[in-house]
């Protein structure tokens, strides 16, 4: 707790952070089954997730993790909402270690306070369920409410809240679209009160016009009753219209963290740079790019010292043997590149203007 | 109470305008074997309303009645439309309540299967590793000795352990239990297999995520999801189960014959087919064949129907 938050960084020492993850990291074994391994010999094979990933979210904000699919963005959200337990490091909620022995008697009390929104909301809602049978799941698994009227009311609010009709409640999941669905996927997060959102990808599944609606909506949630949300999304358009913070994931690393508008307006890190460079740009400036380049990595061999090296314009020797230590900027910037620290790496023209050509 | 009411009222218009009725009035084969399956099995139930006499009591029929052929041929007799068999008792009669005994050691053995078969599948599925191995290495070593193997042991096994009098009491039960612990393996792994497709869906971590206890969720959760596939083995599986019974009276170590089964009456005629009472042994053949085809037939009409990529 102490350590903890010497290591935090400044801009969040005033105020206990909701939700801070320290030095976490997921693996999984991914090896063939016992008989394989002693028969064939093949080697252990672990698959390295996530790997000592650090942030803190503070109250009322959004912190959005972006990045490559498979770069180990839904494993950070998964690992924070316990549905997977870290390798190493450890997620304080308000605090309290989740992992610790105290932790894991708060934990089952607290978890209503921690909620989920998934991304594909075809996935995420029981076919077999009626929508108000859904929606009062966490009520009935928190035991949160008393009495069938009391529940049916709630039910009845939150369908309201997401801009559903409360007559919907007796319908099946099946009979909305895709925008509604994620609207019940909301409403369902938010019957147990939680104070932290967890939102895997919300609107990638959605239709372009669809998703608009449903970023406000869960802004409009968020001014409302205070919420903080992790976000998760490879649209970084979407990123930038509704974080605080951002944090770039590369093969399992965070390599920059820092306030969005930062991040956006002077992304440091090469990767950063490549991502924000791809974005589609309507305005046709006709401004010279770095396409990305090659592909993402393989999470069970990950290329040594610096994960990006393979894939870096201004690799060096000592990316290909070390690996980069976080070195933090002003204004809480964070960044993870021996080029960076080393200053050989020129200023990028600013890449992305707010709303050109924009999705959000 | 009304609410409750309306919400049936409403599964039930919902079921039949849904796929599956359209489904089924589009396919001929489905609504005759459904209608020939439904025929069958409501007159088996309504046996001692449409039959002459009970062949199961020894007071009703008489020894003078043997040997009847069926009444369109000469020699036949219009009280006995099927003829009789050796002892005197009508055909008919013995058929309807044979069927009477057969769909129901078909009907238990399968719900027996299944109540060993999808815990077992579920859990395996959904805990996963080292349960899961061992779970399904106890299926594989059972799926490698044929059904009617494992029958026959359970069966001998409980002929030597129950005292006589207590064997003709309890053949149907002992039946019940060998056909049901034959057939298990099946449930479990059709139950695994879907389970493990469930259980990775965002509804699933969603219930984790409150806190849901395993068992709720593998109970309320998935099961309702993987009820289709189930229900087509099921199906099939009552097919089989009718035959292996079959088999089983067949070779003697089934039903005894004071409690004739079809098996048991095929195997009666048996005897007597080359003296040419064919009719002992064919109709009760026939009636078998017909049941097993059309729940068979019925069994795979759902498969397609259930499965939405050949919708």
């Amino acid at each position: 707790m102490h350590d903890a938050t010497l290591r935090a960084p400044a801009a969040s020492a005033v105020h206990e952070p909701v939700v801070k993850a320290e030095g976490l990291s997921r693996h999984f074994d991914v090896s063939a089954p016992w008989l394989n391994r002693v028969i064939e010999r093949s080697p252990r094979l672990i698959l390295k997730a996530v790997e000592d990933v650090s942030f803190a979210i503070d109250k009322g904000k959004t912190f959005s993790l972006v990045g490559e699919s498979g770069c180990g963005k839904s494993t950070v959200a998964r690992v924070i909402v316990g549905l997977y337990p870290p390798t190493r490091g450890r997620v304080y909620f308000e605090g309290t270690d989740l992992q610790s022995t105290h932790g894991r008697a708060e934990a089952s009390r607290m978890r209503h306070r921690m909620q989920m929104i998934f991304q594909d909301p075809f996935a995420s809602l029981n076919p077999r369920w009626r929508v108000r049978d859904i929606i009062a799941e966490p009520i009935r698994a928190f035991g949160l409410l008393d009495g069938k009227e009391e529940t049916e009311r709630r039910v009845d609010e939150l369908l309201e809240l997401v801009g559903l009709a409360a007559s919907d409640g007796a319908q099946y999941p099946h009979e909305f679209s895709g925008g509604q669905r994620q609207r019940i996927s909301i409403a369902r997060a938010l019957a147990s009160q939680p104070d932290f959102l967890i939102c895997d990808e919300p609107t990638s599944a959605l239709d372009v016009s669809v998703q608009a609606q449903i970023l406000n909506l869960m802004k409009e949630l968020q001014r409302e009753f205070g919420l903080t949300y992790l976000f998760i999304s490879h649209n970084l358009a979407v990123v930038y219209h509704v974080s605080d913070t951002v944090g770039v994931m590369y093969l399992g690393r965070l390599v920059e963290t820092g306030p969005a508008k930062e991040v956006f307006s002077r992304p440091q890190h090469p990767y950063t740079r490549m991502l924000l460079d791809a974005i589609p740009d309507l305005d046709m400036t006709g401004r010279e790019r770095t396409p990305v380049a090659g592909e993402i990595g393989n999470p069970i061999n990950p290329p040594s010292g610096c994960a990006f090296h393979p894939r870096c314009p201004f690799a060096a020797d000592r990316c290909r043997t070390e690996i980069p230590r976080p070195i933090t900027r002003a204004g809480g910037h964070r960044i993870a590149c021996h080029g960076i620290e080393e200053n050989r790496i020129p200023d990028a023209v600013p890449p992305y203007q707010p709303g050109a050509g924009s999705v959000a | 109470m009304t609410a409750i009411a309306q919400d049936l009222w409403g599964g039930i218009r919902r079921f039949l305008d849904g796929d599956i009725v359209y489904s089924f009035r589009q396919s001929k084969v489905a609504v005759i074997a459904a209608l020939v399956t439904f025929i069958m099995i409501s007159s088996a139930i309504c046996a001692p309303l449409l039959s002459t006499h009970n062949p199961f009591d020894p007071t009703t029929y008489n020894l003078i009645d043997a040997e009847y052929p069926p009444f369109w041929m000469e020699d036949g007799d219009p009280r006995f439309i099927l003829g009789t068999d050796n002892q005197g008792r009508d055909m008919l009669s013995a058929i309807l309540y044979g069927s009477r005994v057969s769909m129901a050691v078909g009907f238990f053995s399968i719900l027996f299967a299944m109540a060993v078969g999808i815990p077992i599948g579920l859990i395996s599925g959904y805990v996963g590793g080292t349960l899961d191995a061992v779970l399904m290495r106890i299926a594989d070593v059972q799926l490698s000795f044929p059904a009617i193997l494992i029958a026959l042991l359970i069966d001998g096994l409980a002929r030597g352990i129950l005292p006589g009098e207590l064997r003709e009491g309890l053949a149907i039960y002992v039946m019940i239990f060998a056909i049901g612990i034959s057939h298990w393996v099946l449930f479990a792994r059709t139950v695994r297999g879907s389970c493990m497709v469930e259980k990775n869906k965002e509804y699933v971590q969603a219930a984790r995520i409150m806190g849901r206890h395993p068992f709720f969720i593998m109970l309320r959760h998935i099961l309702p999801n993987i009820m289709g596939p189930v229900l087509v083995i099921a199906t099939i599986n009552f097919a089989l189960a009718v035959l292996t019974e079959a088999t089983l009276s067949f070779l003697g170590v089934g039903v005894p014959p004071t409690e004739p089964s079809l098996g048991t009456l095929i195997r009666i005629g048996n005897d007597f087919l080359f003296s040419g009472l064919w009719w002992i042994t064919i109709f009760p053949g026939a009636v078998l064949v017909i049941l097993t085809l059309s729940v068979n037939l019925l069994g795979d009409w759902l498969r397609d129907a259930l499965n939405p990529k050949l919708r």
